[in-house]
């Protein structure tokens, strides 16, 4: 216990070096940045101090929420309903295994067809409205849900699946109690490869087939020829995915807390 | 070894007498493999009578854990029944909770040692009130109580094993099933463990099916012995192992009645071994 205790200093500390380790590259980069193209005269590597100043004005603030929020919204509305299908689906094709391979080349071809590719079928049938972009959303972005879901639902450990048989537990406590818990880890996976790939098709949709969100927004300044407006759109468009990817890692290690101590504390 | 001086006492069949709670008759076992079938079992028989240790033991590889498997409904006996209260068994019975010998397996990360003990009641319309009870006082039956709370990972595999105990006491079955409980903890740990289940067994008056390779344990917590050998696999010899419930680590494997029944399993198990060990 003692050794935990005084290692706990050095872990915070280590934590921080590796902060620092992570940080110096970008700061680096961006000092190069600001120096290379400070007084550019090229009309579409603008200097820097213009971007940022387009990023203010542009993306922070009001003007920046009527940009980022309708994204956002159709973000969240299509991640989180093809975490439901995905982990819904998976679940019933993993556990009821005829079905599962009776519809597994159905499936193999379906995420085969990148989502983007269904835009022109989306556009016709809904427009350009909400309902297309979280519909494609949520079928770009089913697929590695659904299948690590299947995967883990079916690796649930032998030992485990006896010990429910032998005490009769019911079924829907087997699965919500057990099964799916048992399958987090692989699923967490999939939402975390979902959640990139739901990025790019919200913006790429809203290139397209939009009157708002970032994506929108990023194309019209560059019709425009708002060249720092375009920049500064990219720029704000990867600082959200990263703090998305960040919240993700956060909501991951809450769920899987207690699987990974049981990795990193063998009971002895 | 001169068989007619020691030989101890050999069980009869207790035949239709009302205190047999669990039985096996005529258990057979084959496995389908590339060139034909493979028989584990071949006509298991033996009866285990309420409130008694019955501790199964035989040499490695002898279905040992595919009997007890057969027992607990978790398949299907090729020929022959298990019978459970008067009742065949054909898949796992209600009134059977089985301990198994990997405890970091059967017991689930993500749930308290409460919430494991308490997982399987959940199932059984066992109200929230009686469910907590039940837990407590299992827990406190193995000696863990105030680790409630704590998760399985927390626990050494000793205490984790205790869990998996507690969560079959407080199941309350007719008989507990227990495949090489004690198989995979240390010597210390597991001697400890061998007294926490013959306490159990005088407070509690549960019947225990305990299957083991370990001679020493089989006899040391035993009634009765089933020793197991051949190929495949029959009952060799059923023996009465007359020490009473109060055993000691040091002064019971003293007694000459513990070594006279050590030495006839031994010699049981070795002779269908050959002289090759």
């Amino acid at each position: 216990m003692a050794r935990v205790a005084a290692a706990y200093p050095r872990l915070t500390r280590r934590r921080l070096a590796g902060f620092a380790l992570e940080l110096w590259l970008p700061v680096l980069l961006f000092a190069g940045w600001w120096f290379a193209s400070s007084g550019s005269t090229s009309l579409y590597f603008v200097g820097l101090d213009a971007i940022l100043g387009a990023l203010r004005d542009d993306w922070l603030g009001q003007a920046g929420a009527a940009n980022v929020l309708p994204s956002l919204r159709n973000l969240a509305e299509g991640f989180l309903l093809a975490a439901l299908l995905g982990v819904v689906l998976g679940a019933l094709l993993g556990l009821v295994r005829p079905l599962g391979d009776a519809v597994s080349p159905i499936v193999e071809f379906l995420r085969s067809v990148p989502g983007v590719a269904l835009l022109p079928i989306g556009l016709l049938i809904f427009g350009i409205g909400t309902e297309m972009k979280v519909s494609l959303i949520v079928y770009g972005s089913v697929w590695p849900i659904l299948l690590n879901t299947i995967d883990g639902v079916r690796s649930v450990d032998a030992t485990k699946l006896d010990v429910l048989r032998s005490y009769r537990v019911p079924a829907h406590l087997r699965i919500l109690g057990v099964v799916l818990p048992s399958a987090a880890p692989r699923i967490m996976v999939g939402l975390r490869t979902s959640l990139s790939i739901a990025i790019t098709v919200i913006v790429f949709s809203e290139m397209i087939g939009s009157t708002e969100g970032i994506g929108y927004a990023i194309l019209q300044a560059q019709r425009n020829f708002e060249i720092p407006q375009m920049w500064a759109g990219m720029l704000a468009l990867g600082v959200i995915g990263y703090l998305l990817n960040i919240g993700f890692r956060g909501v991951e290690q809450l769920v899987l807390r207690r699987h990974r101590a049981m990795n990193t504390t063998p009971g002895s | 070894m001169s068989e007619s001086m020691t030989d101890p006492v050999t069980v009869e069949p207790a035949g239709g007498l009302p205190d047999v709670v669990l039985a096996a008759q005529g258990v057979s076992k084959q496995y389908p493999v590339p060139n034909g079938v493979r028989a584990v079992l071949d006509g298991v028989d033996f009866e285990v009578v309420r409130g008694q240790i019955a501790t199964i033991v035989g040499p490695s590889g002898a279905g040992k854990t595919t009997l007890l498997r057969c027992m607990a409904g978790l398949v299907a006996p090729s020929a022959g029944r298990v019978v459970l209260d008067g009742t065949p068994v054909t898949g796992p019975p209600d009134g059977l909770a089985v301990v198994f010998q990997d405890y970091s397996r059967s017991l689930m990360p993500w749930m308290s040692v409460r919430h494991n003990v308490e997982l399987p009641l959940r199932g059984r319309r066992v109200g929230k009130r009686e469910r907590h009870e039940r837990s407590l006082a299992a827990l406190a039956d193995v000696g863990l109580s105030g680790n409630g709370d704590l998760y399985p990972w927390q626990l050494s595999g000793g205490m984790q094993q205790r869990v998996a105990i507690a969560r079959a006491l407080a199941y309350r079955p007719e008989a507990l099933l227990m495949d090489e409980p004690f198989a995979s903890v240390d010597a210390q740990t597991r001697a400890d463990l061998e007294d926490l289940l013959l306490r159990l067994r005088i407070r509690r008056n549960i019947t225990i099916v305990l299957v083991t390779h370990d001679i020493d344990e089989a006899v040391y917590l035993g009634d009765v012995v089933v020793v197991l050998g051949g190929s495949p696999t029959r009952v060799e010899a059923r023996l009465q192992v007359c020490l009473g419930p109060d055993r000691d680590q040091i002064l019971t494997k003293a007694e000459p009645e513990f070594l006279k029944i050590r030495s006839h399993v031994l010699a049981k198990i070795r002779g269908h071994r050959g002289s090759a060990e």
